[in-house]
């Protein structure tokens, strides 16, 4: 395998980069949004998120790429297709990190809501203040898996078209003969990319299981 | 009780026929008492009788579904900003501490008065170290509170709640969590806090402490009061078959 065939794979590698940050960054921000409209008394907004992340969760990543890459164009939006594939993440993402974050906010001890109201903290600051820090904390290992999750999700971008590292992977691929060395090369990237996140997250953990102890 | 008619001027707390459910269960039964600012009531009973619930109706962690509650003259409504008035007044100290453990010592302190009051950075930090003095924990301050024994985290507890300068302040529980050799220096900051002035309403089952402190012994069963009088009436001469017993079993170990 040649220069400007590696050249190539870095170029995909670029696109899956960007794909991961877009999705997991909106994720995050939906996610956020999911998790306290689930936790909240409000009724509606809870069964609208409980159906929501039903919905994508119990779908497979790629028939929610296709949805929204044919279906918005049905609908009449002419967009590019890494956006289609970034919306459809983010949907994703934000159904996924909603449900894990929903669980870490209820497994705050009752005690500490209590506590709060009882110094007449607001709502936005008792999260913002006390509930989500601790509700981090929880859900590191699980954020920190969905993430890598994410990354390696985006290689499903491949089959509407957009040329992400996968992708390009197997242009290249059909173009020297040789897959073996070019989806090691691949597979090896993508190691690359979710490896140290994996370590990252260990580090965070024993952060602040050493800030708390 | 007969107090001076000048009594409903002082008057901090009152509670009018209040009523509460836990869906078909009814949780208190037709509560009515007031208390007098600077009074120390100490609420006791058997588990379950209410006395948590009782105080807990008293700052809206738990709804009530009948009956009027005041405190400072503030009505209690379900609406948020009578709540949150009447929480600015009322500091709470739990069984469990509850203090927020991603939080040093001393931020546990500043958050509400910041948040809640509007105090500047330094003023709360001011506020905050003054309080911890008080409670004698101040070297305590950058530390964690897994860092903190039992006894310090209440202490703690009860600085953070004075940090907002409340006008009353309910005890639930305070020492039950605790392991004995902890529970007096809680009292004492507790007997402390007495002596300068605060009304407190205290469910405790220390005994002890309610003779030395409390004005008035409140007993409570089944969601309802059973008696109530000052201390030493109440441990001496209780009129009720329910005290007596309860006594019996808690002063006779």
């Amino acid at each position: 395998m040649g220069k400007d065939e590696f050249v190539f794979l870095l170029v995909g590698l670029k696109w899956t980069v960007v794909l991961s940050a877009v999705g997991f960054v909106c994720g995050c921000l939906g996610g956020l949004a999911v998790a306290l409209a689930r936790t909240s008394d409000i009724k509606v907004l809870n069964k609208a998120t409980a159906a929501y992340i039903g919905v994508f969760q119990g779908t497979p990543l790629l028939m929610q790429l296709f949805v929204v890459y044919y279906g918005l164009a049905l609908v009449g939006f002419k967009i590019d297709a890494w956006i289609a594939v970034a919306i459809g993440l983010t949907l994703h993402a934000s159904a996924y990190l909603g449900e894990i974050w929903r669980g870490s906010i209820e497994a705050v001890p009752r005690g500490q809501t209590e506590a709060a109201k009882a110094l007449s903290l607001k709502y936005a600051s008792r999260m913002r203040d006390v509930i989500l820090p601790q509700a981090l904390r929880i859900s590191l290992p699980a954020t920190i898996g969905f993430l890598v999750q994410l990354i390696k999700g985006t290689s499903l971008a491949s089959i509407v078209g957009f040329t992400e590292l996968t992708r390009a992977g197997n242009m290249i691929s059909n173009q020297i003969f040789q897959p073996l060395t070019v989806f090691a090369i691949v597979g090896l990237l993508y190691f690359l990319m979710c490896c140290p996140l994996t370590i990252f997250g260990a580090h965070l953990e024993r952060r602040f299981a050493a800030s708390t102890r | 009780m007969t107090y001076s008619s000048d009594a409903q001027a002082d008057t901090m707390i009152t509670l009018d026929h209040v009523e509460k459910w836990y869906g078909a269960f009814k949780a208190l039964h037709d509560i009515s008492m007031s208390v007098r600012q600077g009074e120390k009531i100490v609420l006791c009973g058997p588990s379950g009788s209410g006395k948590s619930t009782l105080i807990r109706c008293i700052n809206y962690l738990e709804p009530h579904q009948k009956g009027e509650i005041r405190v400072d003259g503030i009505l209690l409504g379900h609406q948020a900003k009578a709540i949150d008035a009447i929480r600015r007044e009322v500091g709470m100290v739990f069984q469990q501490f509850n203090l927020f453990p991603h939080l040093t010592v001393l931020e546990n302190c500043m958050l509400a008065p910041m948040r809640a009051l509007g105090l500047s950075k330094a003023a709360a930090e001011d506020r905050a170290r003054g309080l911890l003095e008080r409670v004698k924990i101040a070297e305590q301050a950058a530390k964690y509170p897994a860092q903190l024994s039992g006894g310090q985290q209440q202490r703690v507890a009860i600085a953070r709640a004075l940090c907002m300068q409340p006008k009353v302040m309910l005890f639930d529980e305070p020492t039950s969590a605790l392991d004995p050799e902890m529970v007096k220096e809680v009292l004492d900051t507790m007997i402390g806090l007495a002596e300068d002035g605060m009304t407190m309403i205290c469910v405790t089952h220390e005994m002890g402490f309610a003779r030395q402190v409390a004005d008035r012994v409140i007993f409570m069963a089944e969601g309802a009061i059973v008696e109530q009088a000052p201390p030493a009436e109440f441990f001496s001469n209780p009129r009720h078959e329910r005290t007596r017993k309860f006594l019996g079993e808690i002063l006779n170990h």
